[in-house]
């Protein structure tokens, strides 16, 4: 009857959980789940585990065990400076995905975008993400640097954590820039062409300021290699590097500003 | 060696003879006593007579009153104090009982010195992760179905040969190309964007102002929202309102020239 319909349903999910325990249990899973993490066997929400959750990840260490009240809500931050590293996580995996299918050189890299938006599984929606997200990105920094500013989060102690970002804005312009010219179509030539023009008539050194981002007297082959090389390897790597002092200044100058 | 003060070596020899005298006029007492007279002289170095006897006393009348130890501290106490009688001296306990006495009670002000104020604060996990996490899904999501809608252009193969008209920098750089029709390439492209960049930096060691609300700070909130404003309506200008030639237009009229 009624007993034996629960029963065999009942049966499966008891097997299920039996199943579940006894992989929780075992030595491989306790050896990747650290003590206090929710997947481990036992958790419960206590504030000894809720500390351990974020003091055993490598991940979310990055954050104190805990924030400020205030801090918490979305009104205040507007989660503007989260969402541009997770824009920045974004774009690098989006990123490394494209270079799978791209060579710069001035007589292959219009073809090889051409390729992935039409032989490419999802290349042409992972490039979208990558253009729309480089735009959204140079936006969310922007507006970051307002927040801060309104919130005069820039006040003692944080004056350097404010000139990083700065910084960090200014490296980020210049990603979105060499990123710019990749794809060597006419938007992307010209446009580079007005922005490096402007750039010769720095004083003195204008020439040379020039030659050295062209890597040459004009925009060609030589200046997509040397453009490609600082989008993907050098820009990102400098930009890591004051993230990573910008996060710790965060901590380190007393966590996020406010109450106002 | 070191010196022990005059006045501190006097207070000691005054309290010296004090406790000799006091000493002196006990000693009769216990040697009157008989048998325990030894054991009870050298208790009475450490632990005042009428105290022992008084414990002593309480024992008895616990243990139902036996005559041995009822008379023992009966004796003990007529020795100690002699000016009492034959009376047992007053018990000097509290309202419960209380054996000890307040002697004094010290501020925590005056010995510890509070400077970090508790602040109200919560769990990093649950209360900032799940936001965290809520807003980075939102973000993916919005730029999945965004990317899935919109292509990113890709204009025809970069050719040397044919300039468009207009030519347009990156969305960002519109606003110094909007300068260049007013100043001289090297104060748009150069003078005025690094002293924007320099005076960014030096906001916060310009701004002499503690204060983080937005009531006390009218002056900084205006000139910075001045600041943005200028920026937001030279690149709006020139996404939109830039035709061919670089001449004016109206977008509603001649279209917009305008590719991200």
């Amino acid at each position: 009857m009624a007993r034996t319909v629960e029963g065999h349903e009942g049966g499966v999910a008891e097997r299920l959980s039996k199943r579940l325990e006894a992989m929780q249990s075992s030595q491989a899973w306790n050896s990747i789940f650290r003590p206090g993490s929710i997947f481990r066997k036992g958790y419960t929400d206590s504030p000894r585990n809720r500390s351990y959750v974020i003091m055993n990840s490598v991940l979310y260490h990055l954050h104190p065990v805990k924030v400020k009240r205030h801090a918490v809500k979305v009104s205040y931050t507007l989660c503007l400076g989260g969402l541009s590293f997770f824009l920045f996580i974004l774009l690098t995996v989006t990123g490394i995905f494209l270079m799978f299918f791209y060579r710069p050189t001035a007589a292959q890299a219009w073809d090889d975008i051409q390729t992935l938006h039409t032989s490419v599984t999802f290349g042409l929606l992972v490039r979208n993400m990558h253009r729309w997200g480089a735009h959204l990105m140079v936006l969310s920094v922007f507006l970051h640097m307002a927040r801060v500013f309104y919130h005069g989060a820039y006040k003692p102690p944080r004056e350097f954590n404010w000139v990083i970002g700065v910084i960090l804005l200014t490296l980020t312009l210049l990603l979105s820039f060499t990123g710019y010219l990749l794809p060597w179509d006419q938007l992307a030539l010209w446009a580079v062409t007005v922005g490096t023009n402007m750039m010769g008539y720095t004083p003195v050194f204008g020439d040379q300021v020039r030659f050295v981002l062209l890597g040459g007297v004009e925009i060609g082959t030589d200046t997509l290699l040397r453009w490609y090389v600082l989008h993907v390897l050098m820009l990102p790597f400098v930009l890591v590097l004051f993230l990573a002092v910008h996060f710790w200044r965060v901590r380190k100058d007393g966590g996020i500003s406010g109450p106002l | 060696m070191t010196e022990i003060p005059e006045h501190l070596l006097k207070r000691a020899q005054e309290a010296k003879a004090k406790a000799a005298a006091k000493a002196g006029g006990d000693a009769p007492a216990p040697a009157g006593d008989g048998g325990d007279a030894g054991s009870a002289a050298d208790d009475a170095g450490k632990i005042p007579a009428h105290l022992l006897a008084r414990s002593q006393a309480a024992r008895g009348g616990a243990e139902g009153g036996g005559v041995a130890t009822a008379e023992r501290p009966a004796g003990g106490a007529v020795a100690t104090m002699p000016g009492a009688g034959a009376q047992a001296p007053p018990l000097a306990t509290g309202p419960e009982g209380h054996t000890q006495r307040l002697l004094t009670v010290v501020k925590a002000g005056s010995i510890q010195d509070v400077k970090a104020k508790p602040v109200d604060k919560v769990h990093t996990w649950p209360h900032l992760l799940v936001g965290e996490f809520v807003a980075c899904l939102a973000l993916t999501a919005f730029l999945l179905v965004f990317s899935a809608v919109v292509n990113a252009p890709l204009l025809s193969l970069a050719n040397f040969n044919l300039t468009p008209n207009p030519s347009k920098a990156p969305w960002y750089f519109l606003g110094l190309q909007e300068l260049l029709t007013m100043f001289h390439p090297m104060v748009a492209g150069v003078t005025i964007p690094g002293m924007g960049i320099f005076a960014l930096i030096l906001a916060p060691y310009t701004d002499r102002n503690p204060s983080p609300r937005p009531e006390d700070r009218k002056f900084a909130i205006s000139l910075f929202t001045i600041f943005l404003m200028f920026w937001a309506v030279l690149v709006i200008i020139g996404s939109f309102f830039r035709g061919p030639g670089f001449n004016f237009t109206f977008p509603w009229i001649d279209g917009v020239f305008f590719d991200l």
